[in-house]
């Protein structure tokens, strides 16, 4: 071995490539197949990409960095399925430019915190965390409510989408910026419209209950209302029972 | 004259990179990154004109040790930046409304800071500082290029700015360890090809037929993190306007592909890199060649390959494949293998120089690192088991892991490191105080005992209190409650920290005050064999 080895330590370029060739081995093996495999990411009813609204408040829990506290993966432990609901499918997340699993529950899980509170309660509580839940360490983030949504950069933010393989229609694309406002809409007028479009399961109505203008709240509130909500998992778990 | 003409071609993109940013962007931060990239390449340019390239003909008969120093400092200014924030964070945890409730101030836009500062800023410069001073020695030959090593360490400085300032601004990819937004990224994987080039063009140039083992570490670091960068930060912008991009993958396969880096940047970064300052290091401060030859081979080529298959022990019991979860933790497991071969490679090293352990805190310190580094992979092996990870992941041992290894490891060797480093390429006598020296290390081992147990006690105390049941089938804590419970650890958490911030600041002192100096009597760094 030491032979041989002596050899290798007299080349540079050899050295490289070595190195090259043999740390490229694990990664190759372990995550190629993940593209290839069918099975790795099963069809499941009800899954759709974000609504421009939904994106947008996506978009901000990226931009404030909430994966640094919160997972957005319930594992498949029963601790686990008992406190935050029916473990995460692949598919939930296959929209998901990038993932939000994260690392650390600092603040519990939030894969399923779609409708376990009310907006009200999302909004008092975006902007006191500490007033709302008493010995919470969440930061405040009041500055929310007062930002207006920036709807214009949607269009381009949903074609960025759309070639790395988020299935948007031309016409998605056109209209980002006014279904954005239209999902945040009081009246609710273009429920139908927008439910067409994107999905039976799309939750129209004034999230921050501020009809003056949509905010960086709305959007924000939209997306945690809907995170985990998409697949009927009561209707998953009977057919794990017939199984 | 050719190596200019590269120069000008790294230079040229960047700065067009730069001038596209401010005229088409339209956020202020983003705007003002691009000015920063600007004003970073014209003075490249300037210095390109001037000085680093004309002034006179390299002397391919001294070392270049300008730009080591210009590393080092830029390495203990990071790790100051770096400490401060990560002491501010703990503080936030304990005493929330630290956070002060704005944008810019709250932990989720702070947080980054602290990792990148401290793992790219500190750690990354540090190791390009050492890489440069110990590829010159071993292979007994000046570094190649005269412009090349200050590109690398001018626009490898300027990525840690531009993700710094970026963070509190709300730029960010939000992938952990990668959250510099493409622009960045793009700057970084120019200078890091430039990085390996001047590498090997210095290997290149060796006197020494063998290439040292110190140089296998180096050249494994630069090599991997290369690609890790590339592929995990694969991106599409949204627009040139705009800072934001969406990574090509997504849910399962991005999880993967992230954690692949995530835990090889640990791996190769904070591993192999630093294994690679202790080959050289070590054995120099004690004065002792290194124990065993074929322990290094073992070690190395181990952990080269091994490392890369571990990743997804950060995905137990997720939505990943549960082939691909078990193989990560089987391969964690013979991890464990050639890092325990380094340990021990590095401890028996020391035979015949222990009692320099007590009476020069620079071998102390290195010597409490290797230590340190035991520790930490053997956790990490056992952390890595499917039944711990239930009880270990997504609480604070897994912060208090990350720490023992980059605290007690990292960060100790680089001290040890410099301690030894400063005085060489300074060319004084020795470090300014040893006694001060030695106070670093005693308080730097407290605060990293302090924040390292009050991590592992907040993380199973957490975790067990998630999973306690009363007679019913019924949770006995609401999440809250477990939130509460760590209030203590929190604090005991930031109290180590900022003795370990202290330690830090003493370090600063003692080299500006090795500096200032007087000169030893030794001549010039002449390019003679190092035995």
């Amino acid at each position: 071995m030491s032979f041989s080895h002596q050899k290798l330590e007299r080349t540079a370029i050899g050295f490289t490539l070595m190195i090259l060739l043999v740390a490229s081995i694990g990664g190759i093996v372990e995550i190629a197949p993940l593209f290839t495999i069918d099975n790795t990411v099963e069809e499941v009813e009800g899954v759709r990409p974000y609504t421009p609204l939904e994106q947008a408040g996506r978009d901000i829990y990226i931009r404030e960095g909430c994966y640094a506290c919160h997972s957005q993966m319930i594992r498949t432990m029963r601790t686990d399925v008992e406190r935050y609901g029916y473990f995460s499918l692949a598919a939930e997340s296959k929209f998901d430019h990038p993932f939000q699993w994260g690392s650390k529950r600092t603040g519990p899980d939030l894969a399923r915190i779609g409708g376990k509170y009310s907006d009200d309660w999302h909004v008092a509580h975006m902007n006191e965390p500490r007033k709302v839940v008493k010995g919470s360490v969440m930061p405040g983030y009041p500055f929310l409510a007062k930002t207006p949504l920036d709807t214009d950069g949607l269009p381009d933010k949903l074609t960025a989408l759309a070639r790395v393989g988020v299935p948007y229609s031309a016409d998605q694309i056109k209209d980002a910026a006014l279904d954005a406002t239209r999902q945040a809409d009081p009246d609710a007028e273009y429920e139908t419209e927008l439910q067409e479009r994107y999905g039976e399961n799309v939750q129209v109505r004034n999230f921050d209950g501020n009809p003056e203008m949509v905010s960086e709240l709305d959007a924000l509130v939209a997306y945690l209302q809907m995170l985990g909500t998409l697949v009927d998992t009561d209707e998953l778990s009977k057919e794990e029972v017939l199984r | 004259m050719t190596e200019r003409f590269f120069s000008f071609l790294v230079v040229i993109p960047i700065l067009a990179l730069g001038i596209a940013i401010t005229s088409f962007g339209k956020d202020t931060g983003y705007v003002a990154h691009g000015w920063i990239i600007v004003a970073f390449s014209i003075f490249a340019v300037k210095r390109l004109i001037n000085d680093w390239g004309t002034a006179k003909s390299e002397k391919t008969l001294t070392y270049n040790d300008d730009v080591v120093k210009i590393g080092i400092i830029a390495a203990v200014t990071w790790a100051i930046i770096g400490f401060v924030a990560g002491d501010i964070l703990a503080w936030q945890l304990a005493i929330p409304s630290l956070n002060a409730d704005t944008s810019w101030s709250n932990f989720g836009r702070l947080r980054p800071i602290h990792t990148t500062c401290v793992l790219f800023g500190f750690a990354g410069n540090a190791l390009i500082a050492t890489s440069f001073y110990v590829v010159q020695r071993t292979s007994k030959a000046r570094l190649a290029g005269k412009t090349m090593p200050w590109m690398v360490m001018l626009y490898y400085n300027l990525f840690v700015t531009l993700a710094v300032t970026g963070y509190p601004l709300g730029i960010t990819q939000s992938r952990e360890y990668a959250e510099p937004e493409w622009y960045a990224d793009l700057i970084l994987l120019v200078i890091w090809i430039a990085y390996l080039v001047t590498y090997l063009r210095t290997l290149a140039r060796r006197a020494e037929p063998h290439i040292y083992v110190a140089n296998w570490y180096y050249l494994a670091f630069i090599v991997v993190i290369a690609v890790l960068h590339l592929v995990n930060n694969l991106a599409v912008p949204v627009s040139i306007s705009s800072p934001q991009s969406y990574s090509l993958f997504s849910g399962v396969q991005d999880a993967m592909t992230q954690w692949w880096y995530g835990h090889n940047s640990a791996g190769f970064l904070l591993t192999a890199g630093f294994l690679g300052m202790l080959y050289y290091f070590l054995p120099k401060a004690a004065d002792r060649p290194i124990y065993s030859y074929r322990m290094s081979i073992i070690g190395f080529w181990g952990i080269t390959f091994l490392y890369l298959w571990v990743g997804s022990h950060h995905l137990h019991y997720t939505a990943l494949p549960e082939w691909v979860q078990v193989l990560g933790m089987t391969m964690s497991v013979v991890l464990l293998v050639p890092s325990w071969a380094s340990v021990f490679n590095g401890l028996f090293t020391l035979n015949g120089a222990w009692d320099k352990v007590r009476t020069d805190p620079a071998i102390r310190f290195m010597m409490v690192a290797v230590l340190f580094y035991g520790l930490a992979t053997f956790e990490g092996s056992f952390m890595a088991l499917k039944p711990v990870n239930a009880l270990s992941h997504y609480t604070d041992w897994t912060v208090g892991h990350v720490h023992a290894g980059a605290l007690g490891w990292v960060a100790f060797l680089t001290f040890g490191a410099m301690y030894k480093l400063v005085p060489w390429v300074w060319q004084r006598e020795e470090i300014y105080s040893v006694k001060l020296a030695s106070i670093h290390f005693w308080v730097a081992l407290l605060g990293t005992f302090i924040y390292v147990g009050s991590m592992w006690n907040s993380g199973i105390t957490q975790s067990l209190m998630w999973q306690t049941y009363d007679g019913d089938g019924n949770f006995v804590y609401a999440f809250i409650d477990t939130v509460i419970a760590m209030k203590p650890y929190y604090w005991a958490r930031a109290i180590g920290g900022l003795l370990f911030l202290i330690g830090g600041c003493l370090l600063a002192f003692n080299i500006y005050m090795t500096v200032q100096g007087p000169r030893a009597r030794a001549g010039n760094a002449v390019a003679v064999p190092a035995e």
